[in-house]
């Protein structure tokens, strides 16, 4: 404990050097605006970034980047609240309320939410990190397949109700979502699948980010255009303002959600430890958990303000959860540290056990520039939220066309292919129809998110266990985790029985 | 007036070299990129030839060996599939190339669907060959040599699990070939990506791999994971201990290429600037520390010469994967 201590007093040292502290601070502010990009995450900025790094030392370039990732976990909140755009794929679940908040004029207590959460999530994580890095990275070492299709199956467990009443629209738009993360290679078989009339475009799969975009960027839009030509349900974007009472009022709301933003930044930190699940998984689970463990779920969907800040406290505290297994394992936890994997190349350190001891100085500089990046990254992120509102207050007309190209933008840039382009319009136009329809539209999301994670650790284990459904029960992690999310599963169920039950009592 | 005189002097130069090139045979004036280089990846971001990719670029920008920056385009898709489609269809561009991996032979092979035809691809330089290993986890006590791997896994018959990258891929034809000259029921199971068997082992949620040193580095280094024999003609200066296969009698040798190839139909200048350009890299400190430091093997090999290594390895990873029962 005292020797960890001094270690991070170390890395201070190293992070309060005034070039260091300069590229925190450039790199939070880069990396907020590239959150904020639609599109444009944490990913491109890191791996556009990268090669320039050899004019900075190894340590002040992970610092660098590490800040962009952090940064970027803070801009994907603004999109997703203003636009109703996820900025990465990490913020998808903050659009869900997020957007209905803003639509209600409110915009500016979303983002002060988002901000606030996303500061604890990622401070609870960082020192999470500091203390209990070994311990954990056993954890992610042991965690195999079986281990994995069991996180997932809790992770859809936790959004059963998410689309609301119809459960056969909901499984409908689960259908969608998996079938279509479906497409593509399956490494499995070593065979190409579901590429529809052979087109190769088709071969990389369909991106998440294609579909989101499309459903919450240009469907949404199609929407909110329909809204104001026919002049009814006049979107209120203009009414936030940012004034002290307002805020005072907004933070002192927040505090009364104290739970949700600790359940955020404890699960999120956790899953994002494990190898291969992310930030995204994370905020995605701690929305469900955050709409579970609500008084009033029915509120979820329709601007309740747990719904930006769980998965807002979860995406932060999960990105600083997959340095863990990068560092220590040499293995990324999401798709940004597997680039930060390519820098350590460039920068001739070797990722794994020994690089806690090898290059000290690497590694706690790094942990500590994350305590001072959380800092920097809010600070900046409060001081423009004045800025963003101003911005919402642009004639619906200017700002709309504005958006659908930053759609485009975001859709080209992950793949640099027009195909995904095109898919991402057609996803638009369905997921427009579908909500006239009343078709959830989040199950699809998720389900496309989750699907390429779950299948194959499924598939993995079987082929393992030679077909037998008992390796999800009788191993010592996967164990527990399968017997959780079964009954989560039907915890619904249980509540409607109950509820008849009590009925019948009164009656 | 300086400025003048500047233009003036760079003038004077200018036609003293056209004089002094003028007087020599026909040399045309030297191609140079004038757009962006797309740097088209045949693997996922962060994966083995993804990292060897960003490395190159960062070399290239750091010691100013280009003129315009090469930008790495991840495709993935379909084994390479995609990228080899990709490739293909800018005929006779300049500035596009690629860095491939054997699913350049394999991918071609299994999916004839495509019509790509390697033999049409522009050969620009081999940067190294990467070498496979069989590694099992240090818990395993009892097992330290290849002798002893071959006694526990036959005990464990089909309960024995090789993770590999991915069905019919290079773990494939190695897991394979171990199952049929030993003797062996090895169970193959595919993850995605090197790094993710690598750490399968390490957390024993497998029994053996057949990684890259690049790959299993990190584990071996802390004592997870340890090399029992080499798939090299020689053995590895980094892993003295670990035999050849070929010392234990199975005359078997099997690599990984780390090879730039241009579109097809690309000029002959440009096949010629580039294959300088990655000579270059070649012999950069950098590409030479990190071939040492991950183990690679193969040297420089261009043009003709390399087109030939090409078409013999084609014919190779032909005949494996009909053994295998992939064709």
């Amino acid at each position: 404990m005292l020797e960890t201590i001094g270690l991070l007093g170390n890395g201070f040292l190293i992070v309060f050097e005034p070039q260091n502290l300069m590229l925190i601070i450039g790199g939070c502010a880069l990396g907020l605006f590239i959150g904020a990009m639609p599109g444009l995450g944490s990913v491109n900025g890191v791996a556009i970034l990268l090669p320039l790094t050899f004019l900075v030392p190894p340590t002040g370039a992970i610092i660098f980047l590490a800040a962009i990732y952090y940064g970027a976990m803070y801009g994907g909140a603004i999109s997703s609240i203003m636009l109703g755009i996820p900025g990465a794929s990490t913020a998808v679940a903050t659009t869900f309320d997020g957007r209905p908040l803003a639509k209600q004029g409110m915009a500016d207590k979303a983002l002060t939410a988002a901000a606030v959460a996303s500061f604890v999530g990622g401070t609870i994580s960082v020192v999470l990190f500091t203390f209990f890095a070994p311990p954990l990275a056993h954890v992610a070492l042991v965690f195999g397949a079986p281990e994995e299709f069991a996180l997932m199956m809790l992770a859809f467990a936790t959004f059963v109700g998410l689309g609301g009443d119809d459960l056969f629209k909901t499984i409908f738009s689960i259908s969608i979502g998996l079938v279509l993360s479906a497409v593509g290679f399956d490494i499995i078989s070593g065979e190409p699948r579901l590429v529809l009339w052979d087109i190769t475009g088709f071969l990389h799969g369909v991106n998440f980010l294609i579909l989101a975009i499309g459903v919450y960027g240009i469907g949404e839009m199609i929407w909110t255009v329909e809204e104001h030509s026919l002049g009814g349900g006049k979107s209120m974007l203009s009414d936030a303002n940012v004034t002290v009472k307002r805020t005072l009022s907004n933070l002192r709301e927040l505090a009364s959600k104290w739970k949700s933003i600790v359940m955020g930044s404890f699960l999120g930190y956790f899953v994002g430890i494990l190898p291969a699940a992310g930030a995204t998984p994370g905020s995605l689970m701690a929305y469900g958990i955050a709409k579970q463990i609500s008084k009033e779920p029915e509120k979820f969907g329709h601007g309740a303000v747990e719904g930006v800040c769980a998965p807002e406290a979860a995406n932060n505290a999960a990105s600083t959860g997959s340095m863990l297994p990068m560092l220590t394992l040499g293995i990324p936890g999401s798709p940004t540290t597997a680039i930060l994997l390519g820098g350590m190349v460039i920068w001739g350190l070797e990722p794994g056990p020994r690089l806690f001891v090898d290059h000290s100085d690497f590694v706690w500089g790094l942990i500590a520039s994350l305590y001072a990046a959380n800092i920097f990254a809010v600070l900046i992120n409060v001081a423009f939220i004045p800025v963003f509102i101003k911005i919402l207050k642009t004639p619906f007309t200017i700002l709309a066309p504005i958006i659908f190209i930053l759609c485009l933008i975001g859709g080209y840039a992950p793949t640099q292919s027009m195909h995904d382009v095109w898919l991402m319009v057609i996803f638009g136009i369905a997921a427009y129809f579908m909500r006239k329809l009343d078709y959830p539209l989040a199950p699809a999301v998720l389900a496309i998110v989750l699907g390429p994670l779950a299948e194959p650790a499924l598939r993995q284990s079987l082929i393992i266990s030679d077909g037998s459904f008992a390796i999800f029960f009788n191993r010592t992690y996967a164990g527990p985790i399968s017997v959780v999310a079964i009954l989560l599963l039907f915890l619904p169920l249980f509540k409607m029985v109950y509820v008849k039950l009590r009925n019948r009592q009164a009656a | 007036m300086f400025k003048t005189q500047r233009t003036f002097k760079k003038l004077a130069c200018a036609i003293g070299v056209t004089a002094i090139l003028a007087g020599m045979p026909v040399i045309a004036q030297a191609w140079e990129p004038v757009k962006p280089v797309e740097f088209v990846v045949m693997a996922g971001k962060g994966g083995g030839a993804d990292k060897a990719v960003r490395l190159i670029q960062s070399i290239i920008a750091s010691e100013n060996m280009a003129p315009v920056p090469f930008t790495p385009v991840n495709k993935p898709g379909g084994s390479g599939a995609e990228a080899l489609v990709h490739l293909q269809g800018k005929k006779g561009d300049n500035h596009t190339i690629m860095f491939t991996l054997n699913s350049f032979y394999t991918t071609p092979l299994r999916q004839p669907g495509l019509g790509v035809d390697i033999a049409t691809f522009t050969p620009i330089a081999r940067m190294a060959e990467d070498t496979f290993l069989l590694w099992v986890n240090t818990d395993r006590k009892d097992i330290n040599n290849v002798a002893d791997f071959v006694k526990a896994a036959k005990a464990k018959g089909n309960k024995w699990i090789m993770a590999g990258t991915g069905k019919n891929s290079e773990d494939n034809l190695l897991t394979d070939f171990l199952n049929s000259a030993y003797d062996l029921d090895m169970k193959y199971v595919p993850y995605k990506g090197g790094g993710k068997v690598a750490k399968e082992l390490a957390g024993n949620n497998a029994d053996s791999t057949v990684n890259n040193p690049s790959e299993q580095l990190g584990f071996y280094e802390a004592g997870n994971t340890k090399a029992l024999a080499a798939f090299t003609p020689e053995r590895l200066p980094l892993f003295p201990d670990a035999p050849t296969f070929k010392e234990l009698g199975k005359d078997f040798v099997y690599f990984m290429q780390r090879t730039v190839v241009g579109a097809p139909g690309m000029s002959n200048e440009a096949a010629q600037y580039y294959t300088e350009l990655f000579t270059k890299v070649f012999n950069s400190d950098k590409w030479q520390g990190y071939r040492t430091k991950k183990s690679l093997q193969g040297d420089l090999l261009t043009g003709d010469a390399l087109m030939s290594y090409w078409k013999k390895e084609r014919d190779i990873h032909e005949t494996m994967l009909k053994n295998m029962g992939a064709l």
